[in-house]
């Protein structure tokens, strides 16, 4: 698959920079050559790093500044109108009641719906995809094909019947397991195909090795391929652990849009429709929900970018 | 499999701690919310051990069997129940009203006849020629000038940065660069204040159509571009330093270089990159309904399908639009599963 392949490229190239260096020294003639394309290069390069570094920053500085100061003037005057304040933040966490953010409670939310959803598509599609991998039974291949063109279905597709099931026949529909499932079946078909990718690469040799000692399926499958798949159920992890995260649209349809049960970016949409009044919370209320995010693409950058590029076609 | 029983005793558990959240104290709300979460992950674990502890113990006939359902089974189950019903189901809403009775194609003939849909299927087209092609462009050009430069991983990172941040979160960064106030007062968004620098008058960027259309495919390509730049990237660096060479000795200058062999290397990451962002772009949903809630001429077809169905309840046309984003994003499983089965062909 050439995305794994560009997947595993580019974890190598920015992370072992040194080792790619050592192995194309650059000649004489390529240093010119450097100097001569550069000048346009750089300018482009640094162009193109400012425009997509401002607005983030420009919150940010933003989500600083006193209420006042945020409706009446610009974040590039703040020399002028010099103003901090934790304010912001302490509003939009702690403020409890109806008609304040309570972001503390979404934040709590979020966690509570994102891990569960992680961790089951994870179990269960390590189980499928060792089956696909190394058992053999009829219409395997022509099942995963399917499971892997799934991956493409809109989810939208799936909205209003699923819906139907959860507040029809089960009577769950609004609540945290609601959400979980939601999640779990919409990232099946993703991590089933990435696991599979990764657990079918694993030397024949090994589970062969296995079996002659007499292992089952269930033993092979925990001793032997759960361990060596480590990388693999890291990036996918990280991956759905964040796209659940910043979900919108399966939070909006399945939470019930509460305090209870909703995730942040449900309410930050809802701030965000209210705009005017909420001018001076928006920012404040971005970074909390931007965060863990952050945190989690700084540390985990490495599996993050192998999660992102081969599950470049989840939906 | 017992999985129902579960889920209905999981959900009962739910419905029991709700009031508390409502009444506002944060503390016992959080605390019986982590109790939901720890009973979750308890019955889940129970659920799958147990599966698996009594496909383990079947007589040695029907192991073989046993074991394999125990595998497969849940997820596929899930699938087929969660997706591959909730789809076939859907294509039929499609066909009734919102009484759920059979109209025929009257939800497609609603959808062609509306001016405000065909304008939403109009904005949903320039979204997918406009958001691939300007961020591979300009990722790929990115990729290229940073490319073996100092501080590469750096520069990456920050074009890279808003592809973890969540479409609603964009939305919100980006609201305020555009945003408005009346001329001769103060301006606080970013874009407006420049034009009255250099002496324009200040524009309500979301709310003038069409353009606000454009303005809100810009906040995509500022999300996708650091997609496609690390992919590109990957790629450039995997084109061998000797043809390079080579085509540098036979005196092609950088830009030739470029596209006789930069581009035909990294084909096929191009196609993986421009596939990827056009299915992304045709269900872009988050942008629109955060920045300007599908008003103003903005709605695209994942916009408007929730609209329909979930505020208006016309289940129907909602179910409609969502079989129309199927149909576009069908060529692209076809080649997909195409190029899917030559891979295992060889393997």
């Amino acid at each position: 698959m050439s995305a794994t392949d560009a997947a595993e490229a580019a974890l190598d190239s920015p992370l072992n920079s040194k080792k790619v260096r050592r192995q194309r020294p650059e000649g004489k003639a390529d240093r010119a050559k450097k100097v001569l394309t550069s000048k346009w290069a750089t300018a482009g390069a640094i162009i193109i790093a400012v425009i997509w570094t401002i607005p983030t920053a420009g919150l940010f500085i933003t989500s600083f500044r006193p209420a006042d100061q945020i409706k009446g003037s610009g974040w590039w005057t703040i020399f002028q109108n010099w103003g901090f304040t934790f304010d912001n933040y302490a509003e939009v966490l702690t403020a409890q009641g109806a008609s304040s953010a309570n972001l503390s409670s979404y934040f709590i939310n979020s966690i509570v719906v994102a891990v569960p959803a992680t961790l089951f598509p994870l179990v269960l599609a390590s189980l499928a995809a060792y089956a696909f991998a190394w058992i053999k039974f009829r219409f395997s291949a022509a099942i995963f094909i399917g499971v892997f063109a799934l991956q493409i279905v809109p989810l939208q597709m799936a909205l209003i019947p699923l819906l139907q099931i959860f507040s029809g026949a089960l009577g769950i529909s609004g609540t945290f397991p609601a959400v979980w499932i939601a999640h779990t079946i919409f990232g099946l078909p993703l991590a089933i195909f990435l696991l599979h990718n990764f657990i079918s690469e694993i030397p024949g040799d090994v589970i062969e090795a296995a079996r002659v000692d007499g292992a089952n399926h269930f033993q092979t499958f925990f001793r032997i391929v759960l361990p060596l798949a480590m990388p693999a159920l890291a990036s996918f992890a990280i991956f759905q652990f964040l796209w659940v995260w910043n979900d919108l649209l399966v939070a909006l349809v399945f939470s019930g849009g509460g305090v209870d049960v909703a995730p942040l970016t449900q309410r930050l949409a809802e701030l965000s429709g209210n705009y005017g009044r909420n001018l001076h919370r928006l920012p404040a209320a971005a970074f909390i929900s931007i965060i863990v995010p952050l945190i989690v693409f700084f540390s985990l950058q490495r599996y993050f970018v192998r999660g992102l590029m081969a599950g470049s076609t989840k939906g | 499999m017992g999985v129902g029983p579960v889920v209905a005793q999981v959900a009962e558990a739910v419905q029991h701690v709700l009031p508390t959240a409502r009444r506002g104290d944060f503390w016992g709300a959080t605390i019986e919310k982590f109790g939901v979460l720890f009973i979750g992950l308890a019955a889940f674990a129970a659920v799958i051990g147990l599966v698996l502890f009594f496909a383990d113990r079947t007589p040695k006939k029907m192991r073989d069997v046993v074991q394999l359902t125990a595998f497969v089974a849940p997820a596929l189950l899930l699938l087929l129940v969660g997706l591959v019903y909730p789809a076939i189901q859907t294509v039929y809403l499609a066909f009734t009203n919102r009484q759920g009775e059979w109209i025929g194609f009257q939800n497609f003939v609603w959808m062609f006849t509306q001016d405000e849909i065909l304008q939403v299927l109009l904005n949903t087209i320039i979204w997918v020629l406009l958001v691939p092609a300007l961020s591979t462009t300009i990722g790929l050009a990115y990729a290229v000038f940073i490319d073996k430069s100092a501080g590469e991983k750096v520069l990456k990172s920050l074009v890279f940065l808003p592809m973890a941040i969540s479409f609603v979160g964009a939305g919100i960064i980006w609201r305020f660069i555009y945003e408005y106030r009346a001329e001769g007062y103060e301006q606080i968004g970013l874009l407006n204040q420049i034009i009255v620098w250099f002496g324009g008058e200040p524009r309500q960027f979301l709310i003038e159509s069409p353009w606000n259309t454009f303005f809100l495919i810009i906040v995509m390509i500022w999300i996708q571009t650091g997609f496609a730049m690390v992919l590109l990237s990957a790629a450039i660096k995997a084109v061998p330093t000797e043809i390079i060479e080579a085509s540098r000795l036979d005196g092609a200058n950088a830009w030739q270089q470029f596209w006789n062999v930069t581009v035909p290397g990294i084909r096929s990451t191009l196609v993986v990159v421009v596939t990827t962002i056009t299915i992304a772009t045709l269900k872009v949903f988050d942008i629109v309904r955060t920045m300007t809630g599908g008003n103003y001429g903005t709605s695209v077809v994942a916009n408007e399908m929730y609209t329909q169905a979930f505020n208006r309840a016309e289940w129907g046309q909602g179910a409609a639009l969502a079989v129309v984003l199927f149909i576009m994003v069908l060529p692209i499983i076809m080649y997909n599963v195409r190029v899917m089965r030559k891979q295992r062909e060889i393997r």
